[in-house]
């Protein structure tokens, strides 16, 4: 990663945001909104979501840094992991292989 | 028919398991986000107050990455949006006592904060509501409690390691790959997944960090027609 480029601040100010919106979303379904069904279609999208930007992380964080596209340690540590994952192992062997794999091809180059 | 002390142990030993899995994760969430510029009261500050691991991780990971605070913002909260799902989902099962009124609006609030992918796969496990009602709690507080704990360890670690030279940085696609395999069970889920993947990768050179990931979301489009 290049670094972080918001204040300390900034940051703050991001993780009170994203609380008061993530509370805001949970307070939404479970109070307001609470055992009505919804529109197939919108429950449909909305079950999409996690596949686009889960899958759309995994790439950002394997092949770019900043703006550039980049092919470097992360990949072998990212080929671990799916590894790792298609063997079912648990979530911290999937991590810590992959976060080992990388380390070892950093120490090497 | 109420439920035996048995079915209690059952339900209660489960969801204190998963408690412990999660609090492993939280430690890989803490020393991740030092790793991507966070401080230590920072992360906890994210684990307590956000409470939803895969938007924790995404927006650390936009900040990481030097994108701009409300790109990081936007896909974090994108990712939020199940938690919506799930609390329709869970409101029928949860927001009602033993004697089956509803709980008073100050205990259906608190109830919220624990509205997440874990609790929600606990407690629709359960068909019998005594057992779901139980099975929603000990995962809500075990889980609240390992979390936190995992995620101070993990960035107390984490800041005083190398983080770049441990690969700590790799820890965010690790994650996220392994959160992803539940998505992938059908064909629409893998479109999206698909689709997600090659927007962000293509759209990265030409606009600004974090953006990529937040168009990424059109892949719900093409999966969900697909």
């Amino acid at each position: 990663m290049s670094g972080a480029t918001l204040s300390a601040g900034e940051l703050w100010l991001l993780i009170i945001v994203l609380s008061g919106a993530a509370y805001g979303l949970k307070v939404l379904g479970f109070v307001v909104v609470g055992g009505r069904t919804m529109p197939p279609v919108l429950n449909r999208c909305l079950a999409l979501i996690p596949a686009s930007l889960l899958a759309a992380l995994v790439a950002k964080d394997t092949f770019t840094t900043a703006q550039e596209l980049v092919l470097d340690a992360r990949a072998v540590g990212l080929v671990v992991a799916i590894v790792a994952v298609w063997r079912k192992a648990p979530f911290i062997v999937v991590v810590v292989a992959a976060m080992a794999a990388t380390a070892l091809v950093r120490a090497l180059a | 028919m109420s439920p035996t002390d048995a079915e209690r142990k059952r339900v209660v030993s489960a969801s204190l398991t998963l408690g412990s899995a999660v609090g492993i994760t939280a430690l890989s969430f803490g020393l991740a986000a030092v790793s991507s510029g966070a401080s230590v009261w920072q992360a906890c500050a994210l684990s307590f107050l956000t409470f939803t691991g895969a938007s924790q991780f995404s927006a650390m990971s936009v900040v990481g990455a030097g994108g701009s605070l409300w790109t990081a913002f936007g896909g974090a909260t994108l990712l939020a949006v199940r938690n919506f799902v799930y609390g329709v989902a869970l409101a029928g099962r949860v927001s009602h006592g033993a004697d089956g009124r509803r709980l008073p609006l100050f205990r259906r609030l608190v109830a919220a904060q624990f509205v997440i992918d874990e609790t929600t796969a606990m407690t629709t496990a359960e068909s019998e509501p005594r057992l779901a009602r139980t099975a929603f709690w000990v995962t809500a507080l075990s889980l609240f409690v390992t979390w936190n704990l995992g995620t101070l360890i993990g960035a107390l670690a984490g800041s005083v390691l190398d983080t770049y030279a441990l690969g700590f940085d790799a820890a965010f696609p690790a994650a996220f790959a392994a959160m992803l395999p539940a998505h992938l069970r059908t064909r629409r889920g893998r479109m999206a997944a698909m689709t997600g993947a090659v927007v962000c990768v293509a759209l990265t050179p030409f606009v600004p960090v974090g953006v990529a990931i937040l168009v990424a979301v059109v892949g719900v489009l093409f999966g969900v027609r697909s």
